[in-house]
């Protein structure tokens, strides 16, 4: 390949005391592309997304966004450098409001200290503003702007989160299960949201168990079990892999009706 | 004006200061239990310049609000390094070394205290307590506020979204310091004389109090804890030494029934014009704290 990926992920281990959770893990999502990241509960999905984000150190390998090194680099020069991520249980700032949190997801593109002192909760026509409610509006975010999150269903909150981590005009959005806890309705939505926000050179790593939504969304699959990657290719074969079978199932035979739900 | 009355205010202004100096490092998430520390570095530093050294106050209160920040940044670092229970522990330990520093200092009088001969009018200490009021809504209202606020709810969110935690946590207790600074060189030049033995722990828990009794999501809570903390035991007075139990037994109330704060972001959400006046309902802003 030619191109330089969007992030490539090389011999990436980490352990937590005697336990390999990541081992040896090498793949690379490339620029533009849609990518899910699939596995059993404890494969180490959460884990390796700690580690791109850099919540954890590696122990060893190297992580490159944009052919650039950043597996040394402080989590917020990571966010500079164009990776944006969500987590698994909604991490909304509970004393914020819904503006607020949106807000905040634009610190990185604040980097001068006059924008810092800025009092942009006094400023209700600043540009920073003004870009939040629209992509409040482009989500399908339907609330009060400056209603509390706290109180909000959670298909909006799960949704508020999502707009967050791409207020920062990200090159690699990293959601961590978008779509649990979403009905069918909104599942669907958030699809069809996250298909038409692609900016040019936007690129997904979503971790996900809904495997219509993986199909649905993602063209590419990676599969970790036990901190390997036991599968990286077209998301249309991975049901049909034999080991990505053995790693859900513990066994060869499958019941034709699982197929359609993985997890 | 009376002297009791013009004593009282300046008592209030200068708690609402010491107050806010508090409330900057909590805000962020940080629980500063050594605020008598950074008080007596102020009132020790202005009593010092001006007493000994002979500087005019107008240069002597500003220098002891400095050296009070100049402190703050460089007790960040170690505190810093510690969270919790530990931090506060840390806090704790600073305001009792600086009193003990201060006791066992012949330059600072020792235990004897200091004389501070130049006196400041209660003008003069309710423009300040206005201005530090003023900058503190002003901070809050700030992107920086906004990531102050986002590392006392989540650190580890605020860190994936790009806040530089460490620097906001420093420019906090720095701030933090410079008023908790101020309002000692204020106290400092009002009360006309300064000892170690009142800048003890129990003024730093009394200050924490006033912050998280009044709230300390907002800038409105120390405003509302000073003017709780001063006012009450003035009024209880009426009721002779009954007053301790009373004024316990409100403490106890509010954070029963206010675990955080009396005045917060919910509160001054329910009472804006806009949602007082509002046709429609705010989606979603039902279950309250």
């Amino acid at each position: 390949m030619t191109d330089t990926p969007a992030l490539a992920v090389n011999a990436v281990s980490k352990r937590f005391g005697g336990l390999a959770v990541i081992d040896n893990v090498s793949f690379a999502v490339p620029l533009g592309a849609r990518m899910a990241l699939i596995g059993p509960n404890g494969a180490g999905k959460t884990t390796l997304f700690n580690l791109i984000s850099g919540v954890h150190p590696i122990d060893s390998g190297d992580i490159a966004l944009n052919g650039r090194a950043i597996d040394k680099m402080p989590p917020r020069h990571r966010v500079s450098a164009g990776l944006a991520r969500s987590f698994q249980n909604i991490r909304l700032m509970p004393h914020l409001s819904v503006i607020e949190n949106i807000m905040l997801g634009q610190h990185t593109l604040a980097d001068s200290p006059a924008a810092l002192l800025n009092p942009l909760a006094w400023q209700r026509n600043s540009v920073w503003r003004q870009r939040a409610e629209e992509s409040m509006r482009n989500a399908g975010i339907d609330v009060d702007p400056d209603a509390a999150v706290t109180g909000l269903p959670y298909g909006v909150r799960k949704k508020i989160e999502v707009v967050r981590a791409l207020m920062s005009c990200p090159r690699l959005l990293m959601l961590d299960e978008p779509a649990a806890g979403l009905n069918p309705r909104e599942t669907a939505e958030l699809s069809t949201f996250l298909k038409s926000v692609g900016w040019e050179g936007l690129t997904l790593l979503v971790v996900e168990h809904d495997m219509s939504f993986v199909h649905d969304l993602c063209d590419r699959t990676v599969v970790l079990n036990f901190g390997r990657l036991i599968y990286n290719g077209p998301t249309q074969g991975v049901q049909d892999n034999a080991q990505v079978r053995e790693a859900y199932l513990g066994s060869r035979r499958v019941p034709t009706k699982e197929a359609g739900r993985v997890a | 004006m009376s002297g009791y009355l013009s004593a009282t205010l300046a008592i209030l202004c200068i708690n609402l200061i010491f107050a806010y100096g508090i409330f900057v490092t909590a805000a962020a998430g940080q629980i500063n239990l050594g605020g008598a520390g950074f008080q007596a570095i102020g009132a020790y530093g202005t009593a010092w310049l001006s007493a000994s050294a002979g500087l005019p106050v107008s240069f002597s209160i500003p220098a002891a609000t400095l050296i009070a920040a100049l402190i703050g940044f460089l007790i960040s670092f170690p505190v810093l390094r510690t969270r919790g229970v530990y931090m506060v522990l840390a806090t704790f330990a600073f305001g009792e070394v600086v009193a003990g520093f201060l006791l066992r200092s012949p330059v600072f009088g020792g235990a004897m205290g200091m004389v501070v001969p130049a006196h400041i009018e209660l003008p003069a200490i309710i423009v300040s307590a206005v201005v530090v009021t003023l900058l503190t809504f002003y901070l809050m209202a700030t992107r920086l506020g906004l990531a102050m606020r986002s590392l006392n709810d989540d650190e580890e969110a605020a860190i994936v979204m790009g806040v530089n935690v460490r620097a906001v946590q420093v420019a906090a207790f720095t701030i933090g310091g410079a008023f908790c600074g101020l309002s000692g060189a204020l106290y400092a030049h009002n009360f006309a004389f300064v000892e170690a033995q009142y800048f003890n722990s129990l003024l730093s828990i009394y200050v924490l109090l006033f912050v998280l009794i009044g709230g300390a999501q907002t800038a409105w809570g120390p405003l509302v804890g000073s003017l709780f903390f001063t006012l009450l035991p003035e009024l209880l007075r009426i009721g002779g030494s009954a007053r301790y139990v009373v004024f316990g037994v409100a403490i106890v109330l509010m954070m029963m029934l206010r675990p955080e704060g009396i005045v917060t972001r919910d509160l001054l959400r329910r009472l804006s014009p806009r949602q007082l006046f509002n046709r429609r309902p705010a989606s979603g802003s039902a279950p309250r704290d």
